[in-house]
């Protein structure tokens, strides 16, 4: 009985496949390496997506396996990009700041460099003096660790005053709404120390690689995108399969008979939101670089809710279901919103999509839950599997038949 | 008259002057229980007597307003752990209806009870050895499941489903197995085995067994506790208590 890693998750292999025929395709066809036919802007999308695409891993491991509908992940998501950010922006501001500086004929000490940042990164929103959160800024070595630690302190503390008390089902779901819209709130003043409203912009540039080109750069988050997606589908997959798997499962289906088979119910709920508060945060910290700016509009609840569509459209509860919901309907919402579906004219009204599309989702939304329950990933299971004659025994496919049974 | 259990020296489970109250409602009224560690035990009494309620304080659902509740042989209060920890230390609980991980497999469900380590770190990276795989084999052949491990349990008849909660309580090693109206649902052969390994089970450990059924707890053959109103009413064998004339007017002469 004692199976492999690979046997026992056999979608593991397909996906790896799968995502590496399109990444090296994408990689051959894109303006920075290969034969120019995907202009870098879309390469961006397509790394956005791959880290769109993780997020929504960390979604279903908490949602699909453990049953616990957080809307507060893409707050971990953005967190992980502000905190990328820091360090991204402030590198590029000092970049600026002392060759403006080099011109003076007395070269500038490290405190007048220091100062000029602080001037120019806060002058937007009158001030001219770095607050405390950024006092790690100034090293990648001190700031990126932070990508991983405040997220998981943030998921720690919400997730053991939420769980501790037994919180659950829909009064979980608010209360991690809550936190979101709270944390948005909190970055949207001028004086929470993150630029307010304005948040962080110039992301795009990688400090000490001005020369390189962004269709290059481009490729590189592409890849390093790609490169997350594989890890994170692996340890998603090492999560979810065996005993512990089974014990999340357990969770979602009756955690009170697992707390009488002695299992630390709360504790279980910790770990995973923490666990997938970090993947969130480290899919953030690859997607803000991407799209170059970050502010608090990103915190909104409506992400974390678009966030529960997509694996619900994809198809909760089964791993490549979360990827393929994000992947499609974050490809389809760029097409749609960015103006280049075709608007039907009826006559009397002329449906423009970038209006109607959120009108599209919601209604897509209902129909997947009405009509296709286990969403497009489910579609997998209509596939051809190997004939195994006979009627059933049991109530659906997954019973035996008659000709098994004996044999 | 049937046997009594000989004088025990030392008791596994002492419940003593617990109350509990629900809005007002005493569900249970100064209520103390004791069995040994090797002991069988039959708990009966009118519907609203207060045995779930009995179950849910042992196991840590439900917390009591005053009295005490120790457990083990150097006694342990069970009143400040969690329902985890008291599954932990050894109180096994099974419910009236079969609760199963219906989407898991019967060998999950198994693996899921095994005795082990329920930390989250721990489980993350539990390996089955071979020496799981025998247990869950031999647990599966003791309850007539053997042929249906990579079954899903959701597809198990009533009965089955009943076997299998029975085979994961086994599966914990419980030295105290709390058990709701076993009998419920089986089929006459199916009682006559439950009988049978309710009695063997009782000669490891403590098992209290609450039945409406008095076929079947003069089959079981064991000291009989007669809730009534959230306290003890009665307590002996089933011959004693259903000579009690109190016993009588509450419970058997309806």
């Amino acid at each position: 009985m004692t199976r492999t890693f690979l046997a026992r998750n056999p979608s593991v292999l397909w996906f790896l496949a799968a995502l590496a025929i399109f990444t090296l395709t994408v990689t051959v066809l894109a303006e920075g390496l290969g034969l120019g036919l995907i202009p870098t802007a879309f390469v961006k999308v397509l790394g956005k997506t791959l880290c769109l695409c993780l997020v929504a891993l960390a979604m279903d491991l908490i949602w699909g396996y453990t049953g616990i509908l957080s809307l507060g992940h893409m707050a971990f998501f953005a967190v992980g990009g502000y905190m990328t950010g820091m360090w991204l922006m402030y590198a590029r501001t000092e970049e600026i700041v002392v060759q403006a500086l080099a011109g003076s004929p007395i070269p500038p000490t490290p405190d007048e460099v220091a100062q000029g940042v602080a001037t120019q990164i806060f002058g937007v929103v009158g001030g001219s003096d770095l607050p405390a959160i950024w006092s790690f800024a100034h090293s990648a070595w001190l700031q990126l660790p932070m990508v991983v630690l405040v997220p998981a302190l943030l998921a720690m503390i919400f997730g053991w005053l939420a769980f501790r008390a037994r919180v659950n089902g829909v009064y979980l779901s608010i209360l991690t709404q809550a936190m979101t819209l709270a944390l948005a709130l909190y970055l949207f003043q001028n004086d929470s120390g993150l630029r307010g409203n304005n948040g962080l912009s110039g992301l795009q540039n990688l400090p000490g690689l001005g020369e390189v080109p962004q269709s290059s750069l481009s490729i590189w988050f592409f890849l390093a995108s790609a490169a997350l997606l594989a890890l994170g589908y692996v340890a998603a997959a090492f999560v979810t399969s065996g005993k512990f798997g089974s014990a999340l499962r357990g969770i979602r289906d009756d955690e009170q008979r697992l707390r009488f088979l002695g299992y630390p119910v709360e504790g279980y709920k910790l770990f995973v939101f923490t666990l997938t508060a970090v993947i969130a945060a480290i899919a953030g910290a690859f997607y803000y670089p991407q799209a170059g700016i970050i502010n608090p509009a990103e915190l909104a609840p409506i992400a974390s809710i678009y966030l529960a569509v997509w694996v619900a459209i994809g198809g909760r509860g089964r791993l490549y279901g979360a990827v393929i919901g994000a992947g499609f309907v974050s490809l389809l919402s760029s097409w749609f919103t960015g103006g280049m579906a075709p608007s039907i004219p009826l006559g009397f009204y002329t449906i423009h999509w970038v209006d109607w599309w959120t009108v599209l989702l919601g209604l897509a939304f209902v129909l997947v839950t009405l009509f296709v329950p286990r969403g497009i990933g489910g579609l997998f299971d209509k596939l051809p599997s190997p004939r195994r004659h006979g009627a059933q025994l049991g109530p659906d496919d997954g019973a035996l038949r008659e000709k098994e049974a004996d044999a | 008259m049937t046997t009594i259990a000989p004088p025990r020296i030392t008791s596994l489970l002492e419940v003593s002057g617990v109350s509990v109250t629900f809005d007002g409602f005493r569900a249970i009224n100064n209520l103390s229980f004791t069995i040994g560690p090797q002991e069988l035990r039959a708990v009966i009494g009118p519907n609203g007597a207060g045995k779930t309620t009995f179950m849910d304080i042992v196991t840590g659902k439900t917390r009591p307003d005053e009295g005490t509740v120790t457990f083990g042989e150097v006694p342990r209060s069970l009143l400040r752990m969690s329902e985890a920890q008291i599954a932990r230390a050894g109180v096994g609980r099974k419910f009236q209806r079969p609760t199963v991980f219906e989407d898991q497999s019967v060998s999950e469900n198994l693996i899921l009870a095994l005795k082990a380590q329920r930390a989250p770190w721990r489980v993350l990276f539990w390996r089955e050895t071979g020496q799981d795989r025998a247990k869950v084999a031999a647990l599966a052949e003791q309850v007539g499941l053997q042929d249906h491990l990579a079954r899903k349990a959701g597809e198990l008849s009533h009965g089955q489903k009943q076997w299998l909660e029975i085979a994961m309580l086994l599966a914990q090693e419980p030295r105290l197995l709390l058990v709701d109206e076993p009998a419920a649902g089986m089929s006459f052969l199916e009682r006559e085995q439950t009988t049978a390994l309710l009695v063997e089970l009782a000669k490891t450990r403590a098992v209290v067994v609450v039945e409406h059924d008095m076929e079947f707890i003069r089959r079981l053959n064991c000291k009989v506790t007669v809730l009534h109103e959230g306290s003890v009413l009665a307590e002996g064998s089933l011959d004693h208590v259903t000579k009690n004339p109190q016993v009588i007017e509450v419970y058997l002469g309806r």
